[in-house]
């Protein structure tokens, strides 16, 4: 198949279609317009379902009633709305129910502004709900990255019955590039798909003598079953650690005397930057990670070579994951922050300039 | 002949049948169920017309009527 | 001899948790009959709320979701829109629909998703303890209007049917009262034509139940109704705001 040239908002919108999400509730909001928008295009023309929900809250509480359904369903947002979510995130954690929520950030904190940032990489990481939960989180760093991120977030999501973010932002969103799709799934793989979830969901009772009830819930009065409820949902929390953690290493080698860490937009920056001191003579090496939960601490602590003399962190926030490079260091090595805020995207030169100040 | 049956497993003596009954047939036992309601009985059967009202009434879906 | 009334198929085995006297058991049964003599029971789904009636989900004998407080309309209609050939049910307390649940009620209604909704009115907040509702009488004391409520303050209960009764995609809208058992006669039609439009997918339907809160309010249960007879019925007057399937706009 030939590459086209489209927008991350949209190509990520065609790929989730093209994985077999057939239900799509949204609120608009910059800069993800295109994605709520191509799916009110595209939808009615696969028998899908769109709905402009009312807000970000009504959006994420259709698609517990969808993923409930067990149904692939997707929704998406940018930061603010993302916050409005959280509620229902925590509620979707809880319940174990399969959903992909993009996340295309703007800057922050509060209304912010809506340019680029990776602000929300807390909130996506540790948290941002109430209670003891993980989402898998996944960072692409280009728009045929974003687009392929599709079908691996609905698989997760299923093979795990855990809601899983893509957590891209406005430059990804906006940006054209070329992707190439995989080819979309047949109607006998999407009920495949629709029968996997079968014997916990909510659906009809086939068979009228076997009655079924199955309770989609995340409420559980007594303290113990609540406990073991948690415990058996970091079981497989530590299952996705042991097996999901996805990172890229860009000229990592024993000569690096700087190793940096960067993902999404912020990685390709520090790429073009690393290429520039290359030429240099300097050896500086780059860990993306793919996902950003899990988090990959052991490729990063493999990476610090016997030359390393520090770590460099570069983020469109304020270091947010400049704790996880640390818990991966070990102490080993200083590792240093430096970030630009606001929704300014820093440029390779300047990258370039913090990188010499190391040598 | 009509029956009205309270199951005390699920009536709380909440004392609405007894006011709904038109033939003034049902009260409240001295016997106890296991979360410690006294529950409601009927006590003149041959009266019971199976008019339903009780069953109607109950909150807790205790009573069954058979005619 | 013939089994005249039972316990319906579409309630489980599990005894209701509800304080003795209280309403909503009243209400489950008759969701649950109508849902038999619909013959739905296979084919059916319905979303708890938060607030008394949280433990729905283990009273309904079919699959159920339990929501976010207030966000029921929204799970009902992502189970809805995932599973068009089921039918989908919500059953909501007043906090939940009237004062969380505002936006997610009213577009639900809006869109004329066809679900229905069942939606308690107890004049309260229940579940925790007897707080103010939206639906809450002027000069009414709750433990959060120790003096009563002030409507100069805090504003007059909102009248959900008629409301809803301003929005043009609802098919059908109407208030019971579970207060007599006559009352509950008339309510268990309303519920059972929710049903059968449902079941049809004629559109968007609600039931509003004018219920009790023995506990909170401090009476006795037949004392509750009587005084939910005197003090509610005069400000929720039942009747039926709307049925396109009699012509009623
Ligand atoms: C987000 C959130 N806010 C508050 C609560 C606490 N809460 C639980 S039930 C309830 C009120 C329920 O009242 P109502 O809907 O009238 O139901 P009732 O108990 O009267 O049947 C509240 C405020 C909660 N569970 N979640
Ligand atoms: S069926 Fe009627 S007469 Fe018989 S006990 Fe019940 S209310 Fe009374
Ligand atoms: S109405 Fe039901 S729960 Fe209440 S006393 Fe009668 S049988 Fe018991
Ligand atoms: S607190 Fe009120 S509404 Fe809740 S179960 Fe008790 S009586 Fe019913
Ligand atoms: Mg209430």
């Amino acid at each position: 198949m030939s590459k086209i040239l489209m927008k991350g908002n949209e190509a990520i919108a065609e790929a989730a279609i093209r994985s077999g999400c057939r239900l799509y509730f949204a609120y608009p909001i910059t800069p993800q317009s295109e994605l709520i928008e191509y799916m009110a295009k595209m939808m009615p023309k696969v028998n899908g379902t769109f709905i402009q929900a009312e807000s970000e809250v009504a959006a994420i509480n259709m698609v517990y009633g969808a993923a409930g359904s067990g149904k692939r369903v997707m929704t998406s947002s940018s930061s603010p709305g993302i916050s409005l979510k959280m509620e229902g995130i925590s509620y979707i954690a809880g319940a174990e129910l399969p959903c992909v929520i993009v996340n295309v950030q703007r800057g922050g904190p509060g209304l912010g502004d809506i340019q680029p940032a990776q602000g929300d990489y807390f909130q996506a990481t540790k948290g941002g709900g109430h209670g003891d939960y993980r989402l898998i989180v996944l960072a692409p760093s280009s728009v045929q990255e974003f687009a392929d991120m599709a079908s691996e977030a609905f698989d997760l999501a299923d093979k795990y019955r855990n809601p899983v973010m893509i957590l891209a932002d406005g430059m990804l969103g906006q940006m054209m590039e070329p992707v190439e799709f995989k080819p979309a799934k047949t109607d006998a793989e999407l009920q495949e798909l629709a029968n996997q979830h079968l014997s916990w969901c909510i659906c009809p009772n086939a068979d009228g003598d076997k009655k079924h009830h199955h309770e989609i819930n995340s409420l559980e009065l007594d303290p113990q079953v609540l406990e073991k409820h948690v415990l058996d949902l970091y079981k497989k929390y530590a299952e996705i650690e042991k097996n999901e953690a996805r990172y890229e290493t860009y000229n990592v080698s024993d000569d690096n005397e700087v190793l940096c860490v960067a993902w999404g937009t912020a990685s390709r920056v520090v790429k073009s930057a690393i290429n520039e001191v290359m030429k240099e003579g300097k050896s500086v090496g780059l860990i993306r990670p793919i996902r950003v939960w899990p988090y990959p601490y052991d490729a990063i602590k493999q990476a610090i070579g016997k030359n390393v003399k520090k770590v460099y962190v570069f983020e469109l926030n304020s270091g947010q994951m400049v704790e996880d490079v640390k818990i991966a260091v070990e102490g080993k090595v200083p590792v240093d922050f430096w970030g630009k805020l606001g929704g300014v995207v820093f440029t390779p030169a300047e990258i370039k300039e913090k990188l010499e100040t190391c040598f | 002949m009509p029956k009205m049956t309270v199951d005390p497993d699920y009536c709380k003596g909440c004392g609405l049948c007894i006011n709904a009954c038109p033939r003034k047939i049902i009260r409240l036992s001295e016997n106890i169920n296991a979360k410690g309601y006294n529950y409601a009985e009927c006590f003149e059967q041959e009266k019971c017309t199976a008019c339903k009202l009780c069953y109607i009434t109950c909150p807790d879906v205790a009573i069954t009527i058979e005619k | 001899m013939e089994i005249i009334a039972k316990r319906p198929e579409a309630l489980t085995k599990e005894p209701f948790h509800y304080c003795p006297g209280c309403m909503h058991g009243v209400a489950h049964r008759l969701i649950a009959e109508a849902i038999d003599e619909n013959g739905l029971i296979n084919e059916i789904a319905g979303v708890a709320p938060v607030g008394c009636g949280v433990f729905a989900y283990k009273y309904f004998n079919f699959d159920m979701a339990e929501a976010a407080h207030g966000r029921a309309p929204a799970v009902a209609t992502g189970i809805k829109r995932a599973r068009p050939d089921m039918h989908v049910f919500t059953y909501q307390g007043d906090g939940d629909l009237a004062a969380i649940g505002t936006a997610e009620i009213v577009h639900a209604a809006n869109r004329g998703e066809k679900i229905s909704v069942f939606f308690i009115n107890n004049a309260i907040y229940g579940m925790t303890g007897g707080q103010m509702a939206p639906t809450t009488l002027p000069n009414m004391k709750t433990t959060t209007s120790p003096y009563g409520r002030n409507v100069e303050d805090i504003g007059y209960p909102i009248r959900v049917c008629e409301l809803l009764s301003t929005l043009v995609a609802p098919y059908y809208i109407e208030r019971v009262s579970l207060l007599t058992s006559a009352d509950i006669i008339k309510a268990k039609k309303a519920v059972e034509k929710a049903i059968r439009y449902n079941k049809e997918n004629r559109g968007f339907t609600f039931v509003e139940f004018i219920s009790t809160c023995p506990t909170n309010w401090g009476y006795e249960p037949e004392k509750a109704r009587q005084w939910a007879k005197e003090n509610m019925l005069p400000f929720f007057k039942p009747g039926v705001f709307r049925d396109k399937g009699e012509g009623v706009e």
